[in-house]
Order: C-alpha cells, then structure tokens, then sequence
C-alpha cells in the first residue's frame, strides 16, 4: 500500500531503575538501531522524538537532545508528546515526513528516568485541576484500573485467578527477554501473596514505572529497497484518534465520565475505538493479526485490551487466556515481550518499545520468544487526555 | 451544623454539593442539548454538535447504580489527609441514569468491597473527609439504598 513505510532498524536499552539522564538511553538506542539498519547517522534526516515531562527542559525538546547527543549533523528535528502514545505520534510525524518526500531516512525515539517515590500533584488548594481533586479524594491511578477489572468479575466471571495467570504468562515470557527490567518467573501464589492496593487488584497486577529507552529507524519503501531491505517489516497503520464524546468509561484523571443525556449522543469506549482506524487502514482484519503488544498497566486490562482489538468477543477474553491462546505457542499470542509486567512503564519510550518488539518478531529474530510465522502485529496503548495509539506492522 | 467538639462542618470543595439533609450534587445542564456536567461547565460545551455558551446549575440525582467499585488499600499521597492509622475505605463508580454519566466518589465510613455488587443502588450522603483546626471537611459519598 501506497502509504507504508519500512522499519529498517530498532534499538533499546534494557528498562530498569538505573537513575542515569534520559538522553543516555535515547543515544544506547538509536545506536543499536543505526547499526541494526545499517544505515549511517548522517543519511538520517529527520529525528523524531517521544518528549519526558520528567526530565526538565531537555525532556520537552527530547527529539533535540538526544539528536544533539548523536552529534549534530543539520537533519530536522520534531518532538512529540502524547503521554503513553507519545512514541506513536512522534512515528506518526516520521511517516508524514517520509510519505510528503521531505525525507528518505528518519530517527524516531523516546526515553525516560523516572522519579524514585510516588508522583504527587501539586499542592495548595486547586479544585480547577482535576488530578488535584481526584487525590485529594483519595483516588489513586489504581482505583481505575481496579475500576476496570472488578467490572470483569461481576459482569464476566473473570476471577482473581484470571488476573493472576496474566502475570505469570507473561513474567514466564518476560524472563527470556535480555530488555526487560523483571526476569523472574512469578507463580500464582506469589501474585496471591503481594499486598491489596486496590480491591481486587495486587501489588503485583500493576505494573510499575522504569527507565528505558527505544527507537526505530524508519524509512521510504523506495529507500528501503534501495539498500536491499525491501522485504523490512512495514508500519501498515497508525492510529492516534481522540475519544468520541461521550465517554463511557471513567478515565484518569476524572472524576466523571461526559453525559450521554443529549440527542444524537452515544456513550463511547475510548480503548474499542483506538484500533478501529488502525485495522481500516492496514486494510486488515483482528483475525490476520498474529501477535499483540497492548498496554497492560494492570493485569486485568490486557484482557481488556484483547476484547478491544476485537480478538475476542467482548466478556471472552477470560476463556481465551485459560486455554493457553494468548501465551506463546497459542492461537493469538499476547504481550511476548513480557508486557509492562516485565519492562515497567517509561511513558515516551514505551509505544516505540512495543513496535521494536513486533519488528523483531516478524523477521524472526525473536529468539526464545518467537510467534512461529508472524506476519502481522498490532500495538495499543492508552494514556491520559484523551491519547491513545494502535500500530500495525506487517510484513 | 457542627460535630461534638464543636468544629464547623464545611465542604471540602466549595460549590460542589448541597448542604442540607438531602444532598445533592451541584453541576451544570447546557441551555442547548441539554448535556450534564460534573464538575461545572460554564463556558463552553464539550458536545461536538453543539456550539453553546450558556448553561444552568442544576441539582444532579441523588441516586444511581453501581458502575463499578474497589477501595484503597494504601495510604494515597497528598493532597489527600489520611486518618492516622490509615483505614482503608472503599470507592465507586456510580451511573446517574438520568444525567447518562458516572461519578466517582468514596463510598461511606463502614461499607467495604464486599458489601458492593455492580448494579447496586445506592444514594450519596456527606460524610467527613478530613479536619483542619478550624474545621470538618464534608464531601460526597456513595451509600447503599434500600430500593
Ligand atoms: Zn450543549
């Protein structure tokens, strides 16, 4: 199709807690990227960068940092930033540039170091704010992924030990994968033992928060024949669109989903909308797709994610993951990277990290970890504010 | 109003909810399509096919149904003030059918997870959030009801 672009390279640094600048992760991975590709730094001509609030100004300008860390050699530069689909839209923006002919080669990035400790709001008294009035009523970013998974108990019969299998699935997958930040092999009875955060959610259904960094080397079909990569995993789709008002489901950070009282006005799922563009413009079906990175934040919500990628009929997503479909070897094969479970989030590294792990995949070069004949991947994510993503990669 | 070592009772966010026995959620309706919000819309409405600037402050219904619900097992961070020792307490999300939305809230002193079901009705209530020296914050909570 007319509007693919080739995914020459992909590069990360291991995700942990390792407390060093984010530009140093940005650089470890666009270099094993680079060199992955093939391709020299001066051909890129274009940096597209996933940005960090975290991290001071040179976060907001990422794309420029790390591009000024690789040595500046006069490309354009681009950051984006999107919360969890920052990595996607900063994509996004490489595909525009590529796809207009401005550019046959393009850097696209993200990292993250993220704070010890938990990430409070600001102070003072600031009921405008609404993450300031959610904690101030004593609602965690837990409470709605605890939201999410008991509504799958009492409307699904989904149990706590569905949410538990999720964990050890992927910690299983996790533990062979030399990126992930958490390589040990959970059991049932180690999630059952973790401490209630949030009702029925465990300490060890959340995913945690890391430093990490990931990036791709992107380019034009043209080019990528060019240098004899013609048959390069291909960004099929990207879809970042926004919510449909009205909301249907409480989001962070929220204190109340939009009404649905006006005419002509339905309750939307944001998650259920993000792959829909995603699949029309690949010009594919959930039921080509060999393989799916999804953003489980918690356990509960990857089962959430697989309904939403339609790869399951809603409320089934449970007797999937039961009967072995979703681990490795199964039908639809789920998270092989280990998921957020195994890497912890780094927010503008994270969507960039998901494509890297199907671009491995669909040359085969995923290891211990390899779908057998993948030839189709797809991503999602959701963040804060109305972002989203879903990537499709083919080959 | 006030409690038995005679502090004032107070909102802990003002403008948010009524006071009085029955209350009741403040928000606001738009003059146009008819849309609710909570919190307060007042300049604009997020209706895509509506290009209103004027809208009502109305009451929200006092009643719903549980969307869904958990509780916190920690202490969460600041701006919240916990009890010392930290008593975990139970949150819903609960749908107003009338007004087609849900509201989060703190579901009431003694009521844990197990008590709760989605689809359960429920009524909200002003119950303690925290004290100051001068005074007790009120906020909104859900409440199992009868019917
Ligand atoms: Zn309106």
């Amino acid at each position: 199709m007319s509007n693919e672009i080739a995914i020459l390279g992909a590069g990360m640094h291991p995700w942990g807690k390792w407390g060093h600048n984010f530009v140093q992760y940005g650089v470890a991975a666009a270099r094993e990227a680079l060199a992955d590709a093939g391709v020299p730094w001066q051909d890129v001509k274009f940096i597209s960068g996933g940005a960090t609030m975290r991290c001071g100004y040179p976060g907001y300008v990422a794309g420029a940092s790390i591009a000024q860390a690789l040595g500046w050699q006069g490309a354009e530069v681009n950051t984006s930033y999107a919360a969890c689909a920052s990595g996607s839209q900063a994509l996004a923006a490489a595909r525009n540039k590529i796809l207009a002919g401005e550019c046959e080669v393009a850097l696209v990035v993200g990292a993250d170091t993220t704070p010890k400790g938990f990430l409070a709001p600001a102070g003072g008294y600031r009921p405008e704010d609404p993450d300031w009035v959610r904690f101030y009523l004593g609602i965690t970013n837990p409470t709605y992924f605890a939201l999410y998974a008991r509504r799958r108990m009492d409307l699904y019969g989904d149990t706590l030990e569905d949410f538990a299998a999720v964990k050890v699935k992927n910690s299983l997958i996790g533990s062979k994968n030399p990126r992930a930040r958490y390589r040990k092999c959970f059991t049932a009875e180690d999630v059952a033992a973790s401490a209630m955060v949030a009702d029925p959610l465990r300490l060890m259904d959340i995913c945690a928060t890391s430093d990490g960094g990931a990036a791709l080397i992107v380019s034009s079909m043209e080019y990528a024949r060019k240098i004899g990569k013609g048959n390069a995993p291909r960004v099929a789709a990207i879809s970042t669109v926004t919510p449909t008002f009205a909301s249907e489901v409480v989001e962070m950070p929220d204190i109340a989903t939009d009404s649905a009282a006006a005419m002509g006005v339905e309750a939307h799922a944001y998650r259920a909308s993000l792959p829909v563009k995603a699949y029309e413009e690949a010009g594919i079906g959930p039921e080509d797709v060999s393989l799916a990175e999804v953003y489980d934040l918690s356990t509960a919500l990857e089962l959430d994610w697989i309904e939403d990628l339609q790869l399951a009929p809603r409320g089934e997503a449970a007797a999937l993951l039961r009967a072995g479909d979703t681990a490795l070897g199964g039908k639809i094969p789920v998270n092989v990277s280990g998921g957020l479970a195994c890497f912890g989030e780094a927010v503008p590294a994270q969507a960039l990290a998901q494509v890297c792990e199907l671009t491995w995949q669909l040359r085969g070069q995923a290891g211990d970890r390899q779908v057998e004949g993948a030839k189709v991947g797809i991503t999602a994510n959701q963040g804060l504010f109305g972002h989203g993503s879903s990537v499709i990669v083919t080959r | 109003m006030s409690s038995s070592d005679n502090k004032p009772y107070a909102a802990a966010i003002e403008g948010w909810h009524t006071m009085g026995a029955k209350p009741a959620l403040i928000g606001t309706q738009c003059d146009e399509c008819g849309s609710y919000f909570f919190p307060k819309q007042t300049q604009y409405c997020k209706n895509p096919q509506c290009e209103s600037t004027d809208f009502t402050e109305v009451e929200l219904s006092r009643r719903g149904h549980i969307w869904s619900y958990t509780n916190a097992g920690y202490k969460p961070p600041t701006p919240f003030v916990a009890d010392d020792p930290f008593e975990p307490f139970a949150i819903a999300a609960v749908q107003l059918e009338k007004e087609q939305m849900v509201v989060l809230g703190q579901v009431v002193k003694g009521v844990g997870v197990d008590d709760l079901k989605v689809g359960l009705p429920v009524e909200l209530v002003l119950e303690p959030l925290h004290e100051t020296d001068e005074d007790i914050k009120l906020t909104w909570k859900w409440q199992p009801s009868e019917c």
